[in-house]
């Protein structure tokens, strides 16, 4: 990342930051305490380390597949959909045969979280190809769709029996077979080996974009849907898979939150990552490897306004809307990182005017 | 009346863009009753000067005065206010709305809140009557041929009070005939008192209507003469900075087997009607066929027809004997036709794409460019940097985008990258359309080269003296038919100019 992007995002950030902490005093709290715990929490402790790197995972996972497909032109808001059905997928897999071998049933359930996310990604991917439907529009309704499903399962015929014996109700699966759970790389902690798997794939995803003919592809259908068919390339499919593949990325991320963290399906899985990951996507210039940091500040932010919810009691309403700033911002300082020549044309035209005045 | 700008100076006037220095220290004035050209090569600086005087940029330096009096011009309005008026070379109406509406829009109407359109219609009818052209105020606007829609953005600008016209590159879009049309309309408003300032590449234009001429080159002034002192000669020496590259070609026969056969090729435009009504031609190996007509009959059309790029709804595409006419655009690569798209930005290359993305654009899966899925740089690199210095495309590196790089440099990639896949067959589409002499220049080398090594050539142009200069034979379309084909040397331009605007030599209106 060059300086000055560097700079416009760093400031993009201060500015949000700057923006909510009114909100905060509308909130009487203090936006002082409440940024320092927020900013600081995550740093300050091995469990805010790995309880961060926790939430990276997700949004890694989730913003590599937004990558795809806004380099392919797709503007995909339906990460949260994905996201649960890999989640539901994945544990649908791993319970209806809790007697196969680990080396066999891992990469099954790993698989059925890619293609079932890819497979509903792939919905509003085709409904775009093919009749031009907005993805905008389609992933929104299909999270609606997705979030309805996955609680009816979790409520209905994928409920843990002892919650039924119990009379306790809470909806939620039971915990998958311990031969599928992702090693935990701190003991202790949460932290999986799904976040190793995360970052492998943010190389593989950036070499698929960058080095491969299908990258290219990708990349050249976003970046010039007229040309990309004047030279020959298929562009409604390209529009369809590059859905598929950010589907399947974010299946996998819900499979990581059954497998790594929490053992089973539960309600709320998504968590907003879906959302947030386009956050960080953007924040990483939709780079592949821009993410990786992106996405680990975007977990600490995360991480921090919960423990600052905690910490300075203030609505979690609020921190939804600093985050809104967030993405606010980051949108609006592209123009500056394309533009650079805007800075200039500011400071001569606030000169002239401060000239005139004196 | 007299007109409230008698004279209009800038002075010393300064615009750096980043890199460039797009207008150093020009001074120009014009005064009431005058035509001044303002004539350069794409990016010399003439457009931003005008912007500058139009409010749309700010200058670094250097001031404006309107009859001795200096003027802060920050916005259009103001410009309008002061007695400007500008003619976009792409006109700024609204096609759904009529002439009065279009005149109308942004101004405050007599009766407040309530729309009121009888005084404009009026005044419109009044304006008309006194440059003795003829627009119907409630005509809607995309039933209006392309010089009429330039007329209502003349009398736009007139109904706002416009002393002082700007026009940027007035008779690009016009048939001959509609260019004659609109001189002698300029001459009657300067011969009213008002002033003309038309922005110009083209040397006939300028030495048509202007009575003097600024010449700027490279950001700067390069000469200033009267043009009745002067010769379109000189004026292309001050323009270039060098003497005119000498070209000739002699046009031959062509019989035997045409390359690409077209037979009865219908197809619709964006709207859904008709925009080809049955075209059939054919193309020689090693002959350039032109294609000659006012832009907008059909020639967009029928380029991308035949590159797969538009569903036909009838006839048929042969190339070298095998039907193409229902192929998709890969097939129609595969099998031999090169095209150079009349949009080289957002067509021919991908502008966020780094230069040798872009001359891999159409072989970035064949072999040796890729093993398997994976994309060999090595043999990319090699093979980008050959193309680079075989056609001398400027530009820092390799990794440059190609957005960055000039007009003429973007139009030598993708000359590059199609003629290198030796097509049989390439439909260059307005190839040199705003682009320098030097680089249409190389432009129309490069095709000539094409057809020496045995390629069919078609070239869609609307400049009439390339058409002549390159073809072999010339087709002219007019709303979507061929009205006529016919070797070079029967094609002067008075006989291509009527066939242009619809009409056989001998003075019949056909069927349109």
């Amino acid at each position: 990342m060059k300086g000055r992007t560097f700079f416009v995002l760093l400031a993009a950030l201060v500015g949000a930051l700057a923006i909510g902490a009114l909100f905060i005093l509308l909130a009487k709290s203090d936006p002082i305490r409440a940024y320092k715990v927020m900013l600081t929490g995550p740093f300050s402790s091995s469990f805010g380390f790995t309880e961060t790197l926790v939430r990276t995972t997700p949004l890694l996972l989730t913003g590599l597949g937004i990558i795809i497909s806004f380099r392919c032109g797709v503007l995909n808001i339906g990460g949260e959909g994905q996201i649960l059905i890999g989640a539901i997928a994945s544990a649908g897999v791993a319970l209806a045969m809790p007697n196969l071998p680990g080396v066999v049933l891992f990469p099954l359930v790993l698989l059925a979280g890619a293609l079932a996310g890819g497979l509903w990604g792939a919905i509003a991917g085709v409904l775009k190809a093919r009749l031009n439907v907005n993805e905008i529009l389609s992933t929104v309704m299909l999270n609606q769709i997705a979030a309805q499903l996955y609680l009816l399962l979790i409520r209905g015929i994928l409920i843990d029996p002892q919650e039924v014996t119990y009379g306790t109700g809470v909806p939620q699966t039971a915990l998958v077979t311990d031969v599928v759970w992702m090693t935990r790389l701190i003991p202790g902690s949460r932290l999986s080996t799904g976040f190793i798997l995360a970052i492998v794939l943010a190389i593989a995803v950036y070499y698929l974009l960058m080095h491969t003919t299908i990258g290219y592809r990708l990349r050249a259908v976003g970046a010039g849907p007229q040309a990309a068919r004047y030279a020959g390339i298929n562009v409604p499919f390209y529009m369809a898979l590059s859905m598929f593949l950010a589907g399947a990325l974010a299946g996998l991320a819900g499979t990581v939150e059954v497998l790594g963290v929490h053992h089973r399906a539960l309600e709320d899985i998504s968590a907003g990552y879906g959302f947030s990951a386009i956050v960080a996507a953007l924040f990483g210039r939709l780079h592949p490897i821009g993410i990786i940091p992106a996405s680990m500040l975007f977990g600490a932010l995360i991480l921090g306004a919960d423990m600052m919810q905690r910490a300075v009691s203030i609505p979690a309403a609020i921190v939804m809307v600093i985050q809104g700033f967030v993405i606010l911002f980051v949108v609006a300082s592209d123009v500056f990182i394309r533009r650079p020549e805007l800075f200039g044309q500011w400071k001569s035209k606030w000169s002239r005017r401060s000239g005139e005045v004196s | 009346m007299s007109a409230r700008i008698q004279k209009l100076e800038m002075r010393g006037i300064v615009k750096r863009f980043p890199g460039v220095l797009s207008n150093d220290h020009v001074n120009i004035e014009v005064s009431a009753g005058e035509v001044l050209a303002l004539l350069g090569e794409n990016g010399a600086g003439k457009t931003t000067l005008m912007n500058i005087l139009y409010g749309l940029y700010q200058a670094d330096a250097g001031e404006i005065l309107i009859n001795g009096e200096p003027v802060q011009i920050d916005s259009p309005r103001m410009a309008i206010d002061c007695g400007i008026g500008m003619v976009h070379q792409h006109f700024m109406l609204v096609p759904t709305l009529t002439v009065s509406e279009n005149v109308a829009l942004g101004l405050p109407s007599e009766k407040g809140a309530l729309l009121d359109l009888e005084p404009v219609s009026r005044r419109i009818v009044e304006i008309g009557a006194t440059y003795g052209v003829s627009v119907n105020p409630d005509a809607y606007v995309w039933q209006l041929s392309v010089g009429e829609q330039q007329r209502v953005e003349i009398i736009k600008a007139l109904y706002r009070g416009a002393d002082l016209l700007v026009m940027d590159e007035p008779t690009a879009v016009l048939t001959p005939q509609e260019a004659q049309d609109l001189i002698v309309l300029l001459r009657t408003m300067v011969a009213q008192g008002r002033s003309v300032i038309i922005i110009s590449h083209k040397l006939h234009e300028v030495m048509a209507v202007s009575d003097r001429v600024v010449v700027l080159r490279d950001g700067k002034k390069a000469g200033e003469v009267a043009t009745g002192d002067t010769n379109p000669e000189e004026l292309a020496r001050m323009m270039v900075g060098r003497d005119a590259r000498p070209f000739s070609r002699e046009a031959r026969q062509f019989d035997g087997d045409c390359v690409l056969c077209v037979e009865e090729l219908c197809v619709n435009n964006n709207m859904g009607t008709p925009a080809l009504r049955g075209i059939s031609l054919g193309v020689h190996p090693g002959e350039i066929l032109g294609i000659a007509g006012v832009s907008g009959n059909g020639q967009k059309e029928f380029a991308e027809a035949i590159s797969g790029l538009r569903t036909v709804e009838s006839g048929k595409v042969l190339l070298s004997g095998q039907e193409i006419t229902h192929c998709t655009p890969k097939q129609i690569i595969d099998k031999g036709l090169g095209f150079i798209p009349e949009d080289r930005l957002h067509v021919g290359t991908i502008p966020s794409f780094q230069i040798w993305e872009n001359l891999l654009l159409k072989d970035h899966a064949e072999k040796p460019f890729a093993r398997g899925v994976l994309l060999s740089e090595k043999t990319i690199r090699a093979h980008s940097e050959k193309l680079v210095a075989d056609y001398g495309i400027k530009t820092p590196d390799l990794e440059t985008q190609t957005g960055k790089l000039s007009g003429g440099n973007i139009q030598r990639l993708i000359l590059a990258r199609e003629i290198t896949r030796q097509p049989k067959v390439l439909v260059a589409a307005y190839p040199t359309r705003g682009l320098d002499i030097g680089a249409a220049e190389y432009v129309h080398e490069m095709l000539v080269q094409a057809s020496r090594e045995g390629m069919g050539v078609i070239l869609i142009s609307e400049e009439l003296d390339e058409v002549q200069k390159l073809s072999d034979r010339i087709a002219v379309f007019f709303d979507g038919r061929i009205m006529q084909v016919l070797p070079v040397a029967q094609a002067d331009e008075k006989t291509l100019g009527l066939l242009m605007a619809g009409l056989t030599p001998d003075n019949q209106a056909t069927a349109g």
